[in-house]
């Protein structure tokens, strides 16, 4: 059970600021998810908790002790890589074993924990294989394997599903979240910009943007009550429709949003009437595209496929007045 | 659907007729150059000929190898390459400077490799400047070189009588312990640079990743670079070595330059040019070349055969 507490923690390469002073507690066997578009910087913290690369500024402690000059293996932490980042001359078992080995555990203790690892992650068939004879999502889980058998205190992931395809993703996904359930005491932390994987995992989500954290929050704080325009820009898919001018003035703020699903369409007396531009449908639901003279077209989601026609004039209005209102900064509006 | 197979084979056929037409300009210009020579070498092994008149050659078999009279006294006398103590001084030669100066430039090669594989400052430059002593032709490289040893006025001497390590001149080229030893220095400085180009675009393959990797398991850099990077940079490593092993073994030119008819350093090609032109043995050299052919057509097998053999069942 690790406590993960960044004060003020800073990171510069060269003169370009990367990390912008972050402030953050991590609760003992939390799974605390980093999110945010490429460049936000997540990937650079991830790999600052690791150790992968040195701290600028700022302190990093787990459980109270700071570990900014410790070297990754003496953090206590595990990491799982995009790119799974195994060692291709080495056998599954090999590439499970080889930290332990090094640490000098005993021959019986290393097999023991390998084939542990190895049976929860239902690899136990390929042990004898090379990395090359597995395919991604096989080569995915000995990294995870590799990861669990170091029994570490702090767990990382990086990106882990990035190189899996989309089927594939999904039982990973739901992979991740068993192991978090069954290594309830281990710290995790988990690196990615697809913000289901980032709503399904967490138990809380940290939002970053330009080196700053933007909110921290459970999945639903952050999609009920998003403290920025990029919160509720970022969380959510599709994303917020964002308004303004005479339908935010309706409303008395400066910026109105709107989710898709909080969207409705009406026979008549909508609050605002528009063109359909474009139907997107899915089998299960539908995306409209409406035109109601707003800058960008008006996104609805409907249940179901869509039975309108391009062209058709439609009347919509948010159900239950469900809408988010931002001021001019992009902070939520004060009531 | 039915037709496809037969089309697809008069594709094929295309092909390989262009293929051919491309490759005969190839195959004739090495017929010419390399197995016409080649030819002609093997053949004069078995005759008489001599270089005042190559005409006149006479066939006489196994001679230039092996031949044996027996005298009335019943003792038998052999002659012939395959019992020349010359020649076989030049094997050992020329085995001992490959199997040396392979060795230590494989070393040398991967420390520079190592080094020029890790990010620092004017990387590019240093890259570039590595390269020199490979590119500068062997025949002006023996010169300066010569000229550096010498003993009398040679920097060499100079440098290490001013800083204690020998208080005598020493004649690096002419005196026969040191003969070998300047031909290995200057062959190793020579080709390091090449090693180290080979090593570092094996190096250069190894995804980065695995490094990181390596520092969470917390492996010690030492055990890195034994159980990580060089079973990795190993194909590419043994590729180099056997590039350079082939190589060595018909070393010629530096010799030639730097240690004249020194019986130190004399290597088969060496010894085979001296019997050809200088001595006019020309049926002796060309058995000489000959030999010296089998020895590294067999080796290249060899390293064929071995590198297939890890290919299909090295790597489980």
């Amino acid at each position: 059970m690790t406590t993960i507490r960044m004060q003020d923690l800073r990171k510069s390469f060269g003169t370009f600021d990367v990390i912008k002073g972050v402030d953050l507690e991590i609760e003992p066997g939390e799974f605390m998810v980093f999110v945010g578009p490429s460049g936000c910087g997540k990937s650079t913290l991830l790999r600052l908790v690791a150790g992968l690369e040195d701290i600028t500024s700022g302190t990093l402690a787990f459980d109270e002790k700071i570990v900014n000059s410790l070297t990754p293996s003496q953090r206590g932490i595990a990491m799982v890589f995009q790119s799974y980042a195994l060692y291709p001359h080495m056998t599954v078992y090999d590439n499970m074993a080889f930290g332990l080995k090094l640490a000098k555990g005993s021959a019986d203790d290393v097999k023991r924990r390998v084939h542990k690892a190895a049976e929860m992650l239902q690899i136990t068939d390929y042990l004898d294989r090379l990395p090359k004879q597995l395919s991604g999502g096989q080569r995915q889980r000995v990294a995870i394997g590799r990861a669990i058998v170091r029994d570490p205190k702090v767990f990382l992931f990086d990106e882990p599903l990035s190189n899996l395809d989309a089927a594939l993703r999904v039982a990973t996904r739901l992979e991740i979240a068993k192991l978090h359930a069954k290594m309830h005491e281990t710290t995790m932390i988990y690196v990615t910009h697809d913000q289901v994987e980032a709503m399904t995992l967490a138990d809380r989500i940290c939002v970053l943007r330009d080196g700053n954290v933007e909110q921290v929050g459970t999945p639903l704080e952050l999609y009920e009550k998003p403290q920025s325009i990029f919160v509720a820009g970022f969380i959510g898919s599709p994303k917020m429709n964002f308004l303004t001018e005479q339908f935010a003035d309706a409303y008395k703020t400066d910026i109105l949003g709107v989710r898709p699903e909080h969207l409705e369409i009406k026979d008549k007396d909508g609050l605002w009437k528009g063109k359909l531009l474009l139907a997107e449908n899915l089998g299960s639901e539908s995306f409209l595209y409406i035109d109601i003279g707003a800058k960008e077209p008006l996104v609805v989601r409907q249940d179901g496929s869509a039975h309108q026609q391009p062209g058709e004039l439609l009347c919509v209005a948010p159900v239950n007045n469900n809408i988010h209102r931002f001021d001019q900064s992009g902070r939520p509006a004060a009531n | 659907m039915t037709a496809s197979p037969t089309v697809r084979s008069e594709l094929l056929r295309q092909r390989s007729r262009s293929a051919r037409l491309f490759l005969l300009p190839m195959i004739l210009a090495l017929a010419v150059v390399a197995g016409w020579p080649l030819l002609r070498t093997i053949y004069f092994s078995f005759t008489d000929a001599s270089l005042t008149n190559i005409d006149a050659a006479k066939w006489v078999g196994f001679k230039n190898y092996l031949s044996w009279i027996q005298l009335k006294s019943g003792r038998t006398i052999y002659s012939g390459l395959l019992v020349d103590p010359a020649w076989w001084n030049a094997v050992w030669n020329t085995v001992r400077f490959s199997v040396i100066s392979v060795a230590l430039e494989a070393v040398f090669g991967m420390i520079i490799a190592l080094v020029l594989n890790a990010e620092f400052k004017g990387r590019g430059i240093v890259r570039a400047a590595i390269l020199i002593p490979w590119a500068i032709p062997t025949i002006v490289s023996a010169r300066m070189w010569g000229w550096m040893m010498n003993d009398q006025f040679g920097i060499l001497n100079d440098l290490f009588m001013r800083v204690g390590l020998i208080d005598h001149p020493i004649a690096w080229t002419a005196s026969s312990d040191t003969a070998m030893i300047a031909v290995l220095i200057v062959d190793v400085w020579k080709t390091t640079p090449f090693m180290a180009l080979l090593i570092l675009a094996g190096l250069q393959m190894i995804p980065g990743d695995i490094y990181e990797a390596a520092r969470i398991d917390g492996v010690h850099p030492v055990k890195q670079f034994f159980r990580i990077t060089l079973p990795l940079v190993k194909p590419a490593l043994m590729v180099a070595i056997i590039f350079r092993l082939l190589d060595a073994m018909r070393i010629f030119d530096l010799i030639y330059v730097l240690t004249p008819n020194s019986a130190q350093t004399k290597t088969m090609s060496v010894l085979a040019r001296e019997n050809l032109i200088d001595f006019d043995k020309f049926a002796y050299g060309s058995a000489q070349s000959t030999l010296l052919f089998l020895v590294i057509a067999l080796m290249t097998m060899l390293a064929i055969w071995i590198g297939r053999v890890k290919l299909d069942g090295g790597e489980r």
